[in-house]
């Protein structure tokens, strides 16, 4: 893929995709929702993906929301990093 | 506002719903410029409840097969990407705004509407803690090797001209060696200084790790901070980082935001990284 495109900002100040895929990725809350990619599926996702931003050796992972009611709570519906 | 066949919930953010609020997102579109609603906890009794800020999302591009695809599409990704903080920008505009993680999908509002319940409390504590903050990032890049050793016979470091080719190469490594020495060390009091400068502003910062890969510029990204800052010093501390930035020529630092607090959007304690401490692994080279 090129990836020249995207170090140029448009006028009006658009973000950086690197700047925003760095906090779209590892921040923001984790709630599990119902489309999950299997927790384990979805941290290889996105690891492989961060490797866009970061190298993968120097990644911490923010740990999920645990469910306090427990309503919804689903096996590994937690921080089992 | 229920979902139709074929469509999914996806959640942008957690705010606490207002006449003001339900204004604001009435005029917004989200990702595929489906419209933006929200998606109060109706087992809330607050007067302003908590809220999900949501829009329908279609089954076929956000079941889990089509998520792991499109997960690896850099092109779709940016869509959603911007989609998504779009949308968190414009409530932040106007609330306090919890964002959540990318890509945070439901069955339908129902289960959205669960879900927010379950997590009233956490939810609750953390927009309190974040109202009227801001995020800002502060980066330092190193320049491209080359860029750092123009000037290089000096003669400043070198003392008697070289004798032989291979003296006088070994001579030139030494002070492209030197020259890149000098630019770490600045790089080191420049972190030091943003610290301090920080500092006097808040004690709430995340340390990323620094951008390293291929979306990355070819400057080294050596520090890759976000402070959380009382919306009444952002100015104050904005114009303290600039100067800073001033005073370190050879290196370029470089203040992003405001952000939605999205690096905060956790409590502390379950942060990748506490606000102080000698965390240096976190800052891997």
């Amino acid at each position: 893929m090129s990836l020249a495109e995207y170090d140029e900002p448009l006028p009006g100040r658009q973000v950086a995709l690197v700047d925003l895929l760095d906090r779209l990725l590892s921040g923001g809350v984790v709630v599990v929702g119902d489309i999950v990619l299997s927790i384990a599926d979805i941290d290889l996702v996105r690891i492989s993906l961060r490797a866009l931003i970061v190298s993968v050796s120097s990644e911490t992972s923010p740990g999920t929301v645990q469910d306090e009611q427990d309503e919804d709570a689903q096996e590994g519906n937690g921080r089992d990093r | 506002m229920s979902t139709e066949p074929g469509t999914l919930t996806y959640v942008y953010a957690v705010t606490r719903q207002t006449e003001h609020l339900t204004d604001v997102v009435s005029g917004l579109r989200g990702i595929d410029a489906a419209p933006v609603t929200l998606l109060a906890d109706t087992s809330d009794a607050a007067s302003d409840p908590l809220a999900f800020v949501v829009s329908p999302v279609s089954h076929r591009d956000f079941n889990e097969t089509a998520l792991k695809t499109h997960f690896e599409d850099l092109r779709w990704l940016e869509n959603v990407a911007r989609a998504h903080h779009d949308v968190v920008q414009a409530v932040a505009a106007a609330a306090t705004v919890l964002p959540l993680r990318m890509a945070t999908v439901y069955q339908d509002d129902t289960r959205a509407r669960q879900a927010l319940g379950g997590q009233r409390r956490t939810f609750t504590q953390r927009l309190a803690a974040l109202e009227a903050h801001t995020e800002y990032g502060v980066k330092i890049y190193l320049p491209p090797p080359a860029a750092s050793t123009a000037g290089e016979p000096s003669g400043e470091v070198g003392t008697a001209p070289p004798t032989t080719p291979g003296k006088a190469y070994l001579q030139r490594r030494r002070i492209q060696h030197h020259a890149r020495e000098k630019v770490y060390e600045q790089a080191q009091l420049a972190a030091a200084t943003i610290e301090a400068i920080a500092a006097r502003f808040t004690s709430q910062r995340i340390r990323h790790a620094p951008q390293s890969g291929a979306l990355s510029g070819p400057q080294e990204n050596v520090l890759n901070d976000a402070y959380l800052i009382a919306d009444e010093h952002a100015q104050q501390f904005r114009a303290a980082m600039t100067d800073a930035a001033r005073d370190f020529p050879d290196i370029r630092i470089e203040v992003t935001g405001p952000w939605a607090p999205y690096s905060f959007a956790m409590a502390p304690a379950d942060a990748p990284v506490p606000a102080d401490g000698d965390e240096r692994a976190e800052r891997a080279p």
